[in-house]
């Protein structure tokens, strides 16, 4: 054994980083009071707090018709959704606050324009059908993407995907069942289904990520068992989920290209265009200014309030409605 | 707790049909669906329908209100609150609606709305302002989050003591949705009574904010506790409250509430006929109904 110089871990860290490894080897869990690598935490907080903006973010495109959804049931169940997609976000900040990180700080960032979320949420919703197709083709992609994150390493992450995961899947039927409905119905609204369709497809198979071969934090994160599967596995298993799915609907989806391989028994698609990607992803989507102006009038507008209940609970201290502000 | 991710992936695979694919059922359906709706001898369905729509329509106008704060609202946390509010009374207003509609109260909307719409529906998105019997209270644009919560607390705080009594009306299905509401609403009640504290008694800017909401708000209260015909006629019946009987109760809670948060209470205004409730409503209804019944009138032929 050689002497050990600067650039490697001191003695006690190695041993830490040894037993990090071994946890992640066996495929158990990584807890908040378990060592771990900087990059590993770094890597975490990003990806959990940029799930996190994208939840929060999300209820905007669909919250925007939750005043005119058009039937009292159609509406309990958006309000439903969006609320979930609140608790959503919540979950996931509270995972990222067991890794130090601070709500109000992550927030900030969002609003920033520092951080991320999905570029998906960039479109705008433009008829009641883009609600439904919501549900099944954007929730069906979040949950292909987000199914393995219930294996993932860091465990309050994991556990707080399960929860996630079963709640987007109720999401998902709801978004399918309201689209079958609409097809079943007059002309122009079978027509609005078509064209949300149309508008949705694309983006979605774009919640995936860049393709492997462009996708420099991958292979890290993988290794770190914060990532399952690939970009480009995650989106051939949408693919082959979705097809027979619009099949079913009755709907056709806008890839002259799209075809079955018997070979491989997967629908082949056509090319993304990931210039669009790109720019939508570096805030220059149809809605991407909208989406954080009104994130920033929430936090701007209300800060007053959140100032007077941290001033109640100071003063306060110890009674019921001081400790619940 | 273990999910395999294949039964998931699978689950999706076969979203039509199959309700243990899922975690949940689907949920919000027809909300009257297996109840009795029968009216017990010496109602009158008229009268019945007519005060099921006042409440109906409370909550319905309160609920979109309150929607309007979400993606607005001050902390996640409050966003849920706010939306879970907004979701029960929404609750309360189908059932109340659909009551309404049972015993054949639909006004012109019937007329309007296509067959396979259900009543709820023809009530809440094909009736015009003039058909709402909504207070002037829960119309009122939001202002900022003191006036909300303000409001929030005057108005749950009336209906709670109003579902309360109405516990035990004769007509069997007011009185079972008064009793699931009463629990909602005295939820409610007490979360607007926390923020009112908070803001009250927080900061300077919070509390000059927060009475400038009490202030706005407390006019509305002048014509809350004056009885419509119908509801006169209920009262003797057995079935509906008269609002004059709560008065004592909400001006007790208010002072209260207001009291602690070191608000000043303002002058109580002298009742006046209720004009909201038979039809007289300001514009803000209008524009509110614009936007909730648009769509489904622009496709009156269609289910959704």
């Amino acid at each position: 054994m050689s002497a050990p110089t600067l650039e490697r871990p001191a003695p006690d860290e190695t041993a830490l980083q040894q037993r990090f490894d071994a946890t992640i080897a066996a495929d158990r869990r990584i807890e908040p009071r378990d060592w771990m690598p900087e990059g590993y935490r770094r890597t975490l907080v990003r990806q959990i707090a940029q799930h996190a903006h994208s939840e929060i973010i999300g209820m905007q495109p669909e919250g925007d018709w939750l005043l005119a959804a058009p039937s009292l049931r159609r509406k309990a169940i958006l309000l439903a959704k969006v609320q979930d997609e609140a608790g959503h976000g919540m979950y996931l900040y509270s995972a990222a606050e067991t890794l130090g990180a601070d709500r109000a700080d992550l927030t900030d960032k969002l609003i920033e324009s520092k951080q991320k979320y999905s570029s998906i949420f960039n479109y705008p919703t433009l008829t009641y059908a883009d609600v439904g197709v919501i549900g099944w083709l954007v929730d069906g992609a979040a949950i292909c993407n987000q199914v393995p994150l219930c294996r993932s390493s860091y465990g309050p992450y994991a556990r707080a995907m399960i929860r996630i995961c079963k709640e987007e899947s109720f999401h998902q039927r709801q978004g399918y069942e309201l689209l079958m409905t609409m097809m079943r119905g007059t002309p122009a609204q079978r027509a609005m289904v078509q064209d949300a369709v149309d508008r949705w497809w694309w983006p979605s198979l774009m919640m995936f990520g860049p393709p492997d071969d462009d996708s420099p934090n991958s292979a890290q994160s993988m290794a770190w068992g914060i990532k399952r599967h690939s970009n480009d596995e995650l989106r051939q298993r949408y693919v082959d989920m979705s097809v027979p799915q619009a099949q079913f609907l009755g709907v056709t989806l806008p890839d002259p290209d799209l075809r079955f391989d018997e070979e491989s028994g997967h629908w082949r698609f056509g090319a993304i265009d990931w210039e669009e990607f790109k720019r939508v992803v570096s805030g220059h989507g149809p809605a991407n200014a909208e989406r954080l102006r009104r994130r920033r009038a929430a936090r701007d507008d209300n800060a007053w309030v959140t100032e007077a209940a941290t001033a109640y609970a100071a003063k306060h201290a110890g009674t019921a409605a001081g400790s619940a502000a | 707790m273990i999910l395999h991710e294949e039964t998931v992936y699978e689950a999706l695979d076969h979203a039509h049909g199959g309700e243990g694919h899922w975690a949940f059922g689907t949920g919000f359906d027809e909300p009257l669906a297996g109840v009795d709706t029968t009216v017990p001898e010496g109602i009158d369905p008229a009268d019945l329908g007519a005060y099921c729509l006042m409440l109906g329509d409370d909550a319905l106008v309160l609920a979109q209100r309150l929607t309007q704060w979400v993606t607005a609202a001050p902390e996640l946390e409050e966003e849920v609150a706010i939306g879970n509010t907004a979701l029960d009374l929404l609750g309360q207003a189908r059932l109340l609606l659909a009551r309404a509609g049972s015993v054949g109260v639909l006004g012109r909307s019937r007329t309007l709305a296509t067959d396979s719409i259900p009543d709820e529906d023809a009530l809440a998105y094909f009736r015009d302002p003039d058909e709402f019997r909504n207070t002037g209270l829960v119309a009122a644009e939001n202002g900022d989050f003191g006036q909300t919560v303000v409001r929030l607390l005057v108005a749950s705080t009336v209906r709670l003591a109003v579902f309360a009594r109405l516990r035990e009306s004769r007509d069997p299905v007011l009185a079972a949705i008064a009793a699931k509401g009463v629990n909602e609403l005295a939820y409610h009640r007490d979360h607007a009574a926390r923020w009112v504290l908070r803001l009250g008694d927080g900061t300077a800017e919070s509390h000059r904010r927060v009475q400038a909401g009490v202030d706005a708000v407390w006019p509305h209260l002048a014509d809350l506790f004056t009885a419509t015909d119908v509801e006169r006629r209920l009262t003797e019946a057995g079935v509906a409250v008269d609002p004059a009987d709560v008065r004592e109760e909400v001006v007790s809670v208010l002072t209260q509430v207001l009291d602690q948060a070191t608000l000043r209470v303002p002058e109580w205004p002298a009742d006046t006929p209720p004009r909201s409730r038979t039809g007289e409503h300001g514009p803000e209804l209008s524009a509110l109904l614009e936007t909730l019944q648009g769509l489904a009138r622009r496709h009156p032929a269609a289910t959704w």
